[in-house]
Formats: structure tokens, C-alpha cells, sequence
């Protein structure tokens, strides 16, 4: 299959991704850094080619809402913010898991807490994997590090969340977000025309109304539907591990970082080996599910792991529970939008993990 | 059934004038005794029936005493987050535009957490109906101050009755959105009365019909009781609506489209 | 002039006595009855059967749809004494 190839920026692949993917509606709202999405999308007009639906919302949380709508009636819709915004849009994503919707949502992460900065962060960690919003789900989360993977997950967080019936986030940054480097793009996909059988489409003679909701106020039903949930997380576990190694076949110690962290971590890793120290970088790309079992067998010849991650420490927690007290596990992080540079990290990793 | 009947030689299936739709599902509604929602619920279902649009249409129901509104209609639904139901409807609408939507809330769906959804919905003009049942009360959460609770009238939050210097007024909601464009149907009618419930119910088949003609917004407000939460009979509740409710919110179309 | 003789039937267990029918009776057939249903409600009923002319009004303000009405039209010229014709 001949791929084209664009020179674009992150937000920009999404939005050109997601035409070709077929996806059926974006729904959005502008906030820095991620307003590319929607600008190119409106620029592009898919509406006139492909009939996808490109709507800006009066909020961030009336597009999560309008998201739910179009994926209850069995659409490919997705939505794209930052983090002020997905905050807000919490309530409407703890609905689209009760109620076992697909849908991507796609967080280009800044700096907070509050209104905090527009430049990069990973300080939605915990929001994303944890939760966020109320109640026991999780989404699938997906971390690009490139423009390419910003294209690319744009069809794969389709196909999980359609798998799994199961919202997808894209949790990226401001860096990624607005650089600018080359991507292959695949060809223009037809638009989907079949329903699942659960979505709302006008109930015909045939079945039973569906009914899109995420309410029952039975204990006892609720128990189950929450350890149906908790099935479908394990399977997700057990089958949509995703990562990258680089260099950790004979590592003595080990960095684990995602996004704009591991393209940092990368030159450290080859930093440090120029000076004699071997390490190496895991780069989860599922963020969930988390690679816990990988980093738990690399607990077993590594001497330390530094988690970095651009924020306070929060993927460090997931990295200490993966390995379980078998070797120290430092974290190392600049915050305020501020990058770490490859030699902070292996000076960091050289002072707290090897000492002197 | 355990039924009483009156002559019982009249009953036989060629006489009949009324029975209720069988869109209604044979679950008992949660409502109070005397409440309007039972109405409007029947009326609309007779409506999808008589237009035949079981197998197009999609509602949206709201949080607030008619959250298991999809118990008891029987067609496709979505159950929206408070006050994000016209999000939800126009998401629907815009990848469904062939469907008949409509969205069914409350006052403290509509008007307070959801006003700029109802609002943009309707600048928007998207092709959908909204139902507002507007009883000037918190119903399902125990009967506290609504949006649209009158002066002076108490609840459970304004206890010595709504103090506009410290609450603010009422909000109108069908005159503010008859001012905007988008919206291209706007009245208030009411189902505590046979005349009226023949009155909404034509309301609600003309804003069915003017969905076909995508033109914009139809909203139809249906002002009704809360005697629970007004702590009346319904029968007293009905009087009260009469001569307070309707004062303040009169009834008839605030707009009809130009031709 | 013709006449309607009309005749409710009540399904008493859904009935939640809220009374709004029997104000909308024109013809003073709706009463509340003393016995209670399963639920506790003083369900409506035809107290005075004779009397309901079949205008639905109960039957369309009656939040709970528990009320089906039937009706024929009486022949005109019967207007002494309520006989009752077939269908019409």
C-alpha cells in the first residue's frame, strides 16, 4: 500500500489521520497546544469528501457529550484537548465507559496544575491511567512519541476501542504536539457502514430497544456490570501490552519513559553508554495496560531504574509497583513545560542510581 | 389487570376512543401521584406511534425525576449526563441526520447545569426537539430551588421562600431561546388539562413535523406540577400551577416559523 | 342530536388516586373509591356509570394512562330513558 509522505506537525497528523481512517465525526474545542487538530480538519473540509461530521462545541465538556451521542449510535467520533480541558470532559468520559461506548479522546498534556502553562507536560499521568473521572474504569491509553506515532494510533486506539467496546486516550504533549517531522500516511479508507448491534440507530420490529446508558440503581446488577468492566480490563492486560526496548539486553540500569521523555531518554541512553555506563530505555506505549511484566523481568538483571517523566512523579509509582522492591527506582523530572535535556538525565541517573 | 368498569354491554373493541399507545411499555412510571411527566410521556409516545416513527427515532433523557424515561417508551435511547443532553442529541443528529431526536429534561437539566448546551444547541439551530418539563422545582433530589423557581416560593433550599435580591429571578427559558435564529419553534403549553394535553400534543406533532424540514430548533415547553415537592395534592398543585405558574410563564408559542 | 353513553374501564392496581381525573369529569361519573389498591391508593372508578358520556377527558389527563374509554353513539329521538344500542 503506497504511503504518502508529509512533512506535518503532531496535531496536524492527527487531524489528516484520522480524515483517512474513515474516522466519522470530530467533535472539539480550541485550547493551546493542541488547536491544530480542529483548524486543519475545518481547513480540510472532510465533510464534503468523506461526510465526516467536524463540529466546534461551546466546551470541551459539551464535545465529550456530543462524542457519547455519535459513538451510543455506533460512530467512529473522537475528540482532542488539553489538559484544563480534559479535565472537564472527566464526567462525560466516566459515562462513555459506564455506558461501554468506543471513542477517542486525544490530550495533547501542558503544564498545570490550573490554567499552569502552554508548553509541554506529562503531568496527566494519573489522570489517565488512573482514572480521572469518577468510578472503577480505565481507558486505554496510547503515548505517541512522534508525529508518525500520532498518525498511526489514530486507526489503532479505533480498532481497541471497538474491540474492547472501551474509550481510548491518546495521551501526548505539547512538544509532540507542535513539532514538525515527516510522516507516512495511508490511503483515504471508506467510512464504515456497519452498526453494531448494541448502538442506537431507531429500534426496528426486529430487537429490543437499545438503550446507551450507564445507570442501574440494583446493587446487585451494578456488581456485575462493574466485574464485567473489570473482565474486559484484564483481557485488555493480558493482550494490548505495548512497548519499545532500546538497549536493555545488557543494561545495568534501566530508564523507563514515554513520549517526549523517551526521544530525550534515547540520547541519553547512548550519552551514558559513551560513558561507560550501561543503560538502557523501556518506552511503554500502552500506558494502559502498563508493561509490569516486562519491567519486572528487566528488574532482574538491572541494578536501578530511573522513571523520567516530565512532571512531579507519577509513572514512577506504576514503575515501583512493577518492580516490587527488587532493585531501587528512582524518578527524575523537570516541571513547569520545562524539557529535560539528555545529560540532565543520565547526570541524575549517575548521582542517585551509581553515586558519585 | 384488576379493572372497574362502568357499563360493561359498551365495551367492546369497535367502540373504542381511547386506550394508551402500545409505545408505552407496561412498566409503572416512577412518578408521583398527579405528576405532569406521566402525560407528556404519553402523549409524546402516541405521537411516534400515530407518525409511525418507532423504527427512526432516538431520545435522549436527562437526570432528574425522568431519568428512567427509557423504561417506559419504548424506542431507542441514550441516557445523557445532566444537563449535556442537547450535546448528546446533536451528537446523534449530526452523524444520524435521517432520525427523529429529541432530547426530555427537566428544569435543573435545562436551565441551570445545561444552559449553555440548550442554549448552542439552539443558536446552532440543530435539527432536533427539545421537551422542557418546567415544574420550578428539584424534583428527584427532594425538592430544592430550581432555576425556574418563582419568587418568593418555597423549597427545600429557599425555605423562606426565593429572595431575588440574593438568588436572582426566575430564568425564561423558551423567551430566551425565541430570540435566537437557530431556533425555529418555540412554545410553552401544559398537560394538567384535557383541553391543554390536546393543545401540547399538537404543539408536539407540528415540532415533529418541522423536524423533517431541517430548519432549525423546536423547543416545547410543557410548564407542570411537582406536587411532591410543592407539598400539595396534585389536584391543589394543578390550581397552584393556574394561578402562579402561568402568570409568570404564559402559555402559547413565543415563536412560530415565518410562513 | 346525538348523544353519547360512554364506559371507562380503570385499571385500579395503576391507579395512584391522584384525583386529576375526576376533576376533568364533566359528568360527575369519577369518584375515589374508600377500598385502597395493592399500593395503597384510593383508586378511581365510575360511581356513577350511567353519566359518562365518553369524552376521554380523564382518560387524557391521567398521568399514568390506567384509564380506557369506550363509547357509542345513541340514536337521537331516545332522549327519554338511556337504552342501549348496538355499536352504531
Amino acid at each position: 500500500m503506497k504511503k504518502e509522505l508529509r512533512l506535518m506537525k503532531g496535531n496536524e497528523a492527527v487531524a489528516e489521520a484520522a480524515i483517512r481512517a474513515g474516522v466519522d465525526g470530530y467533535f472539539g474545542y480550541p485550547i493551546t497546544p493542541q488547536t491544530e487538530v480542529i483548524e486543519y480538519l475545518m481547513e480540510a473540509k472532510p465533510y464534503e469528501t468523506t461526510g465526516m461530521v467536524v463540529l466546534q462545541a461551546e466546551s470541551e465538556i459539551a464535545a465529550i457529550n456530543m462524542v457519547y451521542g455519535a459513538a451510543g449510535c455506533g460512530k467512529k467520533v473522537m475528540t482532542s484537548s488539553s489538559s484544563p480541558g480534559i479535565s472537564l470532559k472527566q464526567e462525560g468520559i466516566s459515562y462513555i465507559a459506564g455506558a461501554e461506548l468506543p471513542c477517542l479522546v486525544v490530550n495533547v498534556v501542558r503544564g498545570g496544575p490550573g490554567l499552569g502553562t502552554i508548553q509541554p507536560a506529562q503531568s496527566d499521568y494519573f489522570q489517565a491511567t488512573k482514572g480521572g473521572g469518577h468510578g472503577d474504569y480505565h481507558l486505554i491509553v496510547l503515548a505517541p512519541a512522534s508525529v508518525q506515532e500520532m498518525a498511526d494510533f489514530v486507526e489503532l486506539s479505533f480498532e481497541l476501542a471497538f474491540k474492547y467496546r472501551n474509550p481510548v486516550m491518546m495521551l501526548s504533549d505539547g512538544a509532540i504536539g507542535q513539532m514538525m517531522e515527516k510522516v507516512y500516511l495511508g490511503p483515504q479508507k471508506e467510512r464504515s457502514n456497519s452498526v453494531p448491534e448494541w448502538a442506537t440507530t431507531g429500534k426496528p420490529a426486529s430487537r429490543e430497544r437499545n438503550i446507551i446508558t450507564s445507570l442501574d440503581l440494583d446493587p446487585n446488577r451494578q456488581e456485575v456490570f462493574n466485574q464485567k468492566l473489570q473482565a474486559k480490563y484484564d483481557e485488555i492486560k493480558k493482550n494490548e501490552v505495548r512497548y519499545e526496548e532500546f538497549q536493555c539486553d545488557d543494561a545495568d540500569y534501566l530508564l523507563v519513559a514515554y513520549g517526549t521523555s523517551a526521544r530525550v531518554c534515547q540520547k541519553s541512553v547512548q550519552i551514558g553508554r559513551d560513558r561507560g555506563i550501561k543503560v538502557g530505555l523501556l518506552r511503554p506505549i500502552t500506558l494502559f495496560p502498563f508493561p509490569t511484566k516486562r519491567i519486572n523481568e528487566l528488574a532482574n538483571h538491572v541494578k536501578g531504574i530511573l522513571s523520567v517523566e516530565m512532571s512531579a512523579g507519577q509513572m514512577v509509582e506504576d514503575v515501583l509497583l512493577s518492580v516490587n522492591g527488587k532493585v531501587p527506582v528512582y524518578h527524575f523530572g523537570r516541571m513547569g513545560g520545562i524539557v529535560t535535556t539528555p545529560e540532565e538525565v543520565v547526570d541524575t541517573l549517575k548521582s542517585k542510581l551509581i553515586g558519585g | 389487570m384488576a379493572v372497574v368498569t362502568g357499563i360493561k354491554e359498551i365495551i367492546k373493541p369497535e367502540n373504542l376512543v381511547y386506550a394508551k399507545t402500545k409505545l408505552m411499555t407496561e412498566n409503572i412510571l416512577s412518578y408521583c401521584p398527579g405528576c405532569g411527566h406521566g402525560t407528556a410521556h404519553r402523549i409524546l409516545a402516541e405521537l411516534i406511534d400515530e407518525e409511525g416513527l418507532q423504527s427512526e427515532t432516538i431520545g435522549v433523557s436527562p437526570v432528574g425525576c425522568s431519568v428512567f424515561l427509557y423504561n417506559f417508551i419504548d424506542i431507542d435511547w441514550q441516557e445523557a449526563a445532566h444537563g449535556r443532553a442537547p450535546a448528546v442529541a446533536t451528537g446523534i443528529k449530526r452523524l444520524l441526520p435521517d432520525k427523529f431526536v429529541f432530547t426530555y429534561q427537566g428544569d435543573g437539566d435545562l436551565a441551570a447545569i445545561g444552559t449553555a448546551e440548550t442554549i448552542h444547541a439552539c443558536n446552532r439551530g440543530e435539527k432536533i426537539l427539545i421537551i422542557f418539563v418546567n415544574n420550578g422545582i428539584y424534583g428527584m433530589t427532594g425538592g430544592q430551588m430550581a432555576p425556574t423557581t418563582l419568587p418568593g416560593m418555597k423549597s427545600s433550599t429557599s425555605p423562606f421562600g426565593r429572595d431575588v435580591k440574593i438568588m436572582g429571578n426566575p430564568l425564561k427559558m423558551a423567551d430566551i431561546v425565541a430570540t435566537l435564529p437557530g431556533a425555529y419553534y418555540v412554545t410553552r403549553q401544559s398537560v394538567h388539562k384535557p383541553a391543554n394535553v390536546a393543545k401540547t400534543k399538537r404543539a408536539l406533532r407540528k415540532a415533529i413535523n418541522y423536524q423533517k424540514l431541517n430548519k432549525g430548533t423546536c423547543l416545547v415547553e410543557i410548564v407542570s406540577n411537582c406536587p411532591s415537592g410543592w407539598k400539595m395534592t396534585p389536584v391543589e398543585s394543578n390550581k397552584w400551577m393556574e394561578e402562579n405558574m402561568f402568570p409568570f410563564y404564559p402559555l402559547g408559542d413565543l415563536k412560530t416559523p415565518e410562513e | 342530536m346525538a348523544k353519547f353513553k360512554g364506559s371507562i374501564v380503570v385499571d385500579i392496581e395503576r391507579c395512584k388516586g391522584c384525583e386529576v381525573c375526576m376533576v376533568s369529569c364533566p359528568t360527575d361519573t369519577i369518584a375515589m373509591s374508600k377500598e385502597v389498591n395493592g399500593k395503597g391508593y384510593h383508586y378511581a372508578y365510575p360511581l356513577n356509570p350511567e353519566l359518562c358520556n365518553g369524552c376521554a377527558n380523564c382518560a387524557m389527563v391521567c398521568p399514568d394512562g390506567v384509564i380506557t374509554v369506550y363509547k357509542i353513539k345513541i340514536k337521537s329521538g331516545d332522549e327519554k330513558g338511556i337504552k342501549i344500542n348496538e355499536g352504531q
